[in-house]
């Protein structure tokens, strides 16, 4: 079997157009050129600060961004083919886990109908394999039953977490794109969410890309990670190498400004 | 600032054609046949052919339009049937008498509607924001025509303290006090209505802003409070003001129409109503035009105001 | 806010009914009863016992209202008023709602499906709407009635046209902020098509504000409709709306005033009643507006203490917090939000204030200098003392005059939190002439040297720049040049560094650690991140809902912390290094919360 994902010479320039008067636009590269592997069962983490093109690079694998050049092969399926094919390909294939969990949920649907809509539109379930099925995933996320009636304000940040990972657990996709995911959450919150990613994958052997600004999160549940910067990967490695023995300048300079408890250790 | 004030005037050109653009296509709609309407019962088929033939009726539409657009270029309106002079004269005219009455109530609108709205928000829930809101929604709950009339019965009619129509007396007037009598009423009738939004949005705005965060930056470095709403405050509001008064301007001139026909004010509003009664398309066309081109205007000098106050619009 | 996955989300608050939060508010109650009343009437016309309307009496015409059989009197063709004005107001009714629903229709759907597809589509879109806006609002109504012809339903088609732009822009606005919400790429990636996501995600979120429109438009719409058939562009006889009584009957204004006055008082308090309920719609499905949060904050928290904390206090360092609560008021009472909070803070100190979400930190922090907003906020017992003297209970100006003086804050998105209109040199030398008596030039030049201070290189041509022009270290960077702008006791910095890269956090907690030394200020830190705590506090100060639940000095804390709520949070920070290590070591602790 081959890589979950393979991404060869990825680029994504934004703007760039001409305007009425044929002067150029301002043109921002934010992917330059990257490659990568995410193997299946893996969780590959990505770092970056804001501006380094991660995000971009997320969009882009799930569809929601087209790159302006490069090749990616998703789950074995060459990107234009599921482009082609349309959204509900990409969702079946490769699901995405948003920053901001409150602003991912309708603020005006119940999460029963939220969870719903991938299992009747990616799955095509009847109404009845539809209830089995949201039960079984809010049980997998262990929220309480009666979430399926309730609305998202009612919820706070880490359960609404859990409802998202629910949703895009939904789909039955096997590679999921997690976007700074415990970035919004206070740190005993994080703590669960990142222990319920880490058993989810186990038990359902999901491929995990992971993209954060926080390094020690993505030491804590990567097997391999990749820094990037300005648009570029610099570094890629197994967590604990890479952590242990940085090569890259810029690499050196984020662990030594990522805050600590033990100052001295550094 | 000059590069962007270049800028915005290029921007206008297209909007300008556009605009001709739309105002021909409407014309365009007029059922029936011009040329038998001009003519009513003169209208044999020999004289409609003439007709049509002498106001280029017999070509295409936008062969129509481009000599259309070509005679504007020259000043060359076309003439109105019904008054028999060129239309640009006629506009020219009135367009005087209705900047006049317009511009004075912008103006009052704008100090009044801005000095309203900021106290209203200052004093929130108090007294005086109470009687202002209370004066805003009879302003803007008042139809203009109806409120004229009640002015001319109760100022001219009643105590005669001022002149109940036109815009200058018949006898012995023409100098500036006797304009400014009688621009009293009709100038303060389309004021109040405005005012009634400019202070309403104003309320809005300022009170949006003082909820920001660097209105608390503002008070943390130790600024008296007349500073933070004053200086602070109101500089930020004003950005979201100022194209609420563009807007105001093109309302004034649109209100003008009422105000002009109840007060008898011999402006481009009065013109217009009577020309499409006599259905004079030409000078219809023509005021449209004209006092659609200097809307944009005013406009873009709303748009130039905005910029000079925000730096983040420059770009 | 600690949260255990077992625990039920809480039960949804009651929320009143928006029935019952519309008659709450007595104008819009009011509104919606005379209104209701209009409409009943105009809708009951043809059963009530009134004469034709359009029946003539030369004879009787004129005559004044009270008249025997005519209760309003008589128009100049001998017509009964009242009668008119119950089937005029029925067609003013029926034309103003149809021309309300038009524009709303159009007008929404253009603005849905300009702000939804955006690119090509949106700009072709709303160039047409801007080019219906560059109108004068009434002009392009006559203009398109002058072509139609005077007419009725030609001024209700022609009045909607006019007002479709301003559906679209306000709409389109709405459907942007919605589009670029996550709950809509999430629906995407769950399978559904840009037309459902367009319908069934985005309409209903936007739908508050087209009611909100079509509430505060409806009003504007029966007058305008009114005013043309006042100038006879409108509704044509037989047919008679208020309008064109009112147009009708002005030629006898000075021998008949009731004629043309009746009308016009009718249309007024139409549109009166429609404009209060219209008002009292819109805050009761305005969310910021029913939260307060468009109430104008004060110049000083509001302090309700009952009983006043000793004005001195002796042997006191910098600062002294003694029992300080605060809270929020929701109308019925005051919510507490911080309870009893006491620590000391001496000069060349830095204590951490650490807490999750909700925890009160940062209205402890605001409190003391009553930067709170208020309303709601409220300070509710509790003393702070600067050197020694409680400064709630000083006289407003003389609190005022130690903002940024003595004690100074720095915030925590320096992006919001600086004024965007001004230069960043013009707002620090604001701060010092706010303090000090100094010329201009002089305050300006100050300026320039704080800058230079916190380490902006070119400070003299920065010194020009707005906030928008510059990084987000550099604009913390003004924000900590302005606080030290009148050389305080007391730095007050509330997450200074929570919206920024780490590489720049660990600048600015640099900057501010030097600052402090070299100083001797006492540093107040407002934090959520243990490793800030760690690299740059002396003391620290745990906060959970709202108390203090453990303080003292850092390594202390760090090393052995006392409380659980202390405990399980030092231990769920993951430590660079500790690699999958991590979730093994807080797995069981969650395991104990019986997860």
């Amino acid at each position: 079997m081959n890589d979950a994902v393979q991404i060869r010479d990825l680029v994504k320039t934004f703007g760039g157009g001409r305007s009425l008067f044929g002067r150029k636009a301002s043109e921002v590269r934010a992917v330059r050129g990257i490659s990568l592997d995410l193997q299946r069962g893996e969780t590959l983490g990505i770092v970056g600060e804001s501006g380094s093109g991660k995000s971009t690079l997320a969009r882009m694998l799930v569809g929601l961004e087209a790159p302006t050049a490069g090749t990616m092969l998703i789950d074995d399926k060459p990107w234009p083919e599921l482009a082609a094919a349309g959204t509900r390909a990409f969702g079946r294939t490769i699901q995405y886990v948003f920053q901001d969990p409150v602003a991912s949920l309708n603020p005006r649907k119940t999460i029963g109908d939220i969870l719903d809509v991938p299992l009747r539109l990616l799955c095509g379930y009847d109404a009845s394999r539809r209830a089995a099925r949201k039960r079984a995933l809010i049980d997998a996320v262990q929220m309480p039953m009666d979430t399926l009636e309730r609305y998202p304000h009612e919820f706070s940040g880490g359960q609404a977490q859990r409802i998202a990972i629910a949703r895009a657990l939904a789909a039955e996709a096997s590679i999921l794109v997690l976007d700074e995911p415990v970035s919004a959450l206070d740190v005993s919150v994080q703590a669960q969410v990142l222990l319920l990613l880490q058993q989810l994958r186990d038990d359902l052997g999901l491929s995990y890309l992971f993209i954060s600004h926080d390094l020690a999160v993505v030491e804590a549940i990567s097997d391999r990670v990749a820094v990037m910067y300005l648009g570029e990967v610099v570094e890629m490695g197994p967590a604990a190498q890479l952590f242990a023995a940085p090569q890259h300048d810029y690499t050196r300079s984020l662990i030594a400004s990522a805050p600590r408890l033990t100052p001295d250790a550094a | 600032m000059p590069t962007y004030i270049a800028k915005r005037l290029l921007a206008a050109i297209p909007v300008i054609l556009g605009l001709s653009i739309i105002v021909f296509l409407v014309m365009k709609l007029i059922p029936g046949d011009p040329a038998q309407a001009l003519l009513g019962s003169y209208a044999t088929p020999d004289n409609v052919a003439r007709i049509n033939r002498a106001l280029g009726l017999d070509r295409s539409w936008p062969e129509q339009y481009f000599i259309w657009i070509a005679n504007l270029l020259q000043g060359d309106f076309g003439r109105s049937y019904v008054l028999n002079r060129p239309v640009l004269d006629e506009v020219i005219e009135r367009f005087g008498a209705t900047l006049i009455l317009a511009g004075a109530a912008l103006v009052l609108c704008s100090v009044l509607g801005i000095l309203a709205g900021i106290v209203s928000a200052v004093r929130q829930f108090g007294w005086t924001d109470r009687i202002v809101t209370f004066f805003v929604l009879i302003g803007i709950s008042m139809p203009a025509f109806f409120l004229g009339l009640v002015f001319i019965l109760f100022f001219a009619v009643q105590w005669r303290l001022l002149p109940a129509s036109g815009m200058y007396a018949v006898y012995g007037g023409g100098d500036l006090p006797d304009l400014l009598r009688h621009l009293v009423l009709p100038a303060s009738t389309l004021a109040i209505v405005a005012t009634g939004v400019v202070a309403r949005l104003t309320r809005a705005a300022m009170l949006e802003v003082l909820r920001q965060d660097f209105i608390r930056t503002a008070r943390a470095k130790g600024l008296s409070e007349n500073t933070v709403i004053y200086r602070h405050a109101f500089r930020a509001a004003l950005v979201s003001v100022i194209p609420v008064l563009g807007i105001q301007a093109g309302f004034v001139l649109g209100g003008a129409v009422y105000i002009e026909t109840v007060f008898q004010w011999p402006g481009l509003g009065q013109m217009l109503v009577k020309a499409v009664s006599t259905r004079d398309i030409l000078l219809v066309q023509g005021g449209v035009l004209i006092a659609t081109s200097v809307y944009v205007l005013v406009n873009l000098l709303a748009d130039v105001a905005q910029a000079m106050l925000d730096p983040r619009l420059k770009a | 806010m600690s949260e255990s996955p077992v625990t039920a989300p809480s039960p949804a608050r009651k929320r009143r009914g928006n029935m019952q939060l519309l008659m709450a508010n007595r104008l819009a109650a009011a509104g919606l009863f005379i209104f209701g009343f209009i409409v009943v009437v105009a809708l009951l016309a043809p059963v009530l016992p009134i004469p034709n309307p359009d029946l003539t009496d030369q004879p009787n015409r004129l005559l004044p209202p009270l008249s025997q059989g005519h209760l309003l009197g008589t128009d100049h063709l001998g017509r009964d008023i009242l009668s008119r004005l119950i089937w005029g107001t029925q067609v003013s009714l029926l034309v103003g709602i149809s021309a309300t629903a038009l524009a709303a229709l159009f007008g929404s759907l253009i603005g849905l499906v300009a702000g939804y597809a955006r690119g090509a589509t949106d700009s072709v879109l709303m160039r047409l709407v801007d080019m219906l806006m560059a109108f004068p609002y009434i002009l392009l109504a006559i203009a398109i009635v002058a072509a139609l012809g005077p007419g009725l339903l030609n001024a209700l088609y022609a009045i909607a046209l006019v007002n479709i732009p301003f559906f679209a822009r306000n709409i389109r606005g709405v459907t942007v902020s919605i589009r670029n919400r996550e709950f809509v790429d999430a629906a995407r990636l769950s399978g559904k098509s840009h037309a459902a996501i367009l319908f069934t995600e985005v309409l209903p979120n936007v739908l508050p504000v087209i009611v909100i429109t079509m509430s505060t438009t409806v009003g504007w719409m029966i007058l305008e409709t009114a005013g043309l058939s006042f100038l006879g562009l409108g509704a044509q006889p037989p047919t008679s709306d208020l309008g064109s009584m009112l147009g009708q009957a002005r030629a006898q204004l000075f021998t008949a005033p009731h004629a043309s006055i009746i009308p016009g008082i009718m249309i007024f308090v139409l549109v009166m009643s429609i404009n209060l309920l219209g008002d009292g719609i819109r805050d009761v499905l305005d969310p910021r507006l029913r939260s307060g949060a468009l109430d104008r904050p004060m110049a000083v928290t509001r302090i309700e203490r009952k009983t006043k904390p000793a004005p001195t206090l002796a042997d006191a360092p910098a600062l002294v917090v003694d029992g300080l609560s605060a809270g929020f008021d929701n109308g019925g009472g005051v919510t507490p939000a911080v309870r009893n909070i006491s620590f000391r803070l001496g000069k060349g100190e830095c204590l951490g204030l650490i807490g999750e979400s909700g925890s009160g930190k940062s209205v402890t922090a605001l409190s003391l200098m009553g930067l709170v907003a208020s309303p709601p906020g409220v300070i509710t017992a509790g003393g702070v003392y600067i050197e020694g003297q409680e400064v709630l209970s000083l006289r407003e100006q003389e609190l005022i005059g130690l903002r940024g003086a003595r004690v100074a804050y720095v915030f925590q998105d320096p992006l919001t939190t600086l004024h965007p209109l001004f230069a960043v040199g013009e707002q620090i030398a604001e701060a010092i002439l706010a303090h000090q008596k100094m010329g201009k030039t002089a305050a300006h030049a100050r300026a320039v040297e704080l800058m230079e201070s916190v380490g902006i290189r070119d400070a003299a041509s920065r010194a020009s720049a707005y906030p928008h022009e510059l990084s987000g270290g550099q604009r913390q960077r003004i924000g900590i040049a302005m606080a030290l702008a009148n050389e305080p006791d007391i730095i007050i910095a509330d997450e200074p560094t929570t919206a920024l890269d780490v590489t720049v956090q660990a600048r600015i907690l640099e900057l501010l650690d030097a600052l402090r030394r070299e100083r001797g200020l006492a540093l107040l830190l407002i934090t959520h991140d243990f490793g800030v705590v760690a690299q740059v506090c002396d003391r620290v100060a745990v906060m959970r809902h709202g108390e203090i639940v453990e303080q003292g000095d850092t390594q202390d804390i760090l090393r052995d912390p006392q409380h659980d709520y202390t405990k399980r949070l030092i231990a769920c920070v993951p430590e660079l290094g500790e690699g999958h290590g991590f979730l093994d070591r807080v797995r069981p602790l969650f395991k104990e919360a019986g997860a």
